[in-house]
């Protein structure tokens, strides 16, 4: 019970682990593009959870500053595949990831 | 400031983080994941002020639940979501799909519980009232090639959004 009551880097990280896994489950599973992108800003806030708990465990700024740089990636990553999925409607007129097949051995 | 009442602030940020998250994956309307998404993106925000991150929790309020969730919607808009909510949802790999991350998880505990001691007892003393000025030291100073890289990529993101997303160039 004292554990559960004193929050503690640990907590953070076994939230951020949850998270991770939810955004994995959901880009494994979904077929929808539009989810498969969300998955994985879900994966990309797990890993930036970690890097501000580890930040306020050190009591440094670094991990804040890595953070930030983190969200910059997710912004150009989410701004680059909406356009690939945006062309890829245009194409097939569909959202569904299993039609994008044509690089399949 | 201390922050009051941490433990249950923060099962209940966690909570609304991890419910979150579980409607993102399995909600058959984009909209409403994305909907989901926003609310674990607050929370997470209020998550990283308990953790004296204000300077990345405004980051994350403004840049993410403001600028790409809008992006979002408007891609969400863009394409026509009728037709994929009448088709089946989950592609037919998800079972194996599931027990891999379950597998991922189990070794994320195994990890946890091996490395627990490692880690110190009580969280070093941070500086609260000048987080924004000495992020921006470490920006600036530091990072400065790191933050020109990241400019940079920033233009390649914007110029390759324009050119996937236009018809004829």
């Amino acid at each position: 019970m004292e554990s559960m009551l004193h929050i503690t880097t640990l907590h953070y990280l076994v939230l951020g682990a949850a998270l991770f896994l939810l955004g994995v489950i959901g880009v494994l599973t979904r077929r929808n593009v539009v989810i498969v992108l969300m998955s994985i800003e879900l994966i990309l806030n797990a890993v930036n959870l970690n890097l501000v708990a580890f930040s306020r465990m050190w009591g440094g700024l670094h991990g804040q500053v890595f953070a930030i740089f983190v969200i910059t990636d997710a912004a150009a990553e989410a701004a680059v595949g909406l356009g690939i999925l945006i062309a890829f409607f245009r194409n097939k007129e569909t959202v569904n990831i299993d039609e994008v097949n044509l690089l399949k051995w | 400031m201390a922050p009051v009442a941490t433990p249950f602030f923060f099962y209940l940020f966690a909570a609304m983080m991890v419910i979150g998250g579980i409607l993102v994956i399995t909600r058959k309307n984009a909209v409403h994941s994305a909907l989901a998404l926003i609310v674990a993106l607050l929370a997470q925000a209020s998550l990283y002020l308990m953790l004296y991150a204000p300077f990345v929790a405004g980051v994350q309020i403004i840049l993410y639940a403001g600028g790409i969730m809008v992006l979002f919607l408007f891609v969400i808009m863009l394409v026509s979501i009728e037709r994929s909510m009448k088709e089946r949802q989950f592609n037919s790999q998800w079972v194996v799909g599931t027990i891999a991350a379950v597998a991922l998880g189990g070794l994320f505990i195994a990890v946890y519980a091996k490395g627990k001691n490692t880690f110190p007892e009580h969280a070093l003393s941070v500086v609260e009232d000048t987080n924004t000025q000495e992020v921006a030291k470490l920006l600036y100073g530091q990072y400065m090639f790191a933050f020109e890289i990241a400019s940079l990529l920033l233009l390649v993101a914007i110029i390759g959004a324009v050119v996937m997303a236009k018809k004829r160039i």
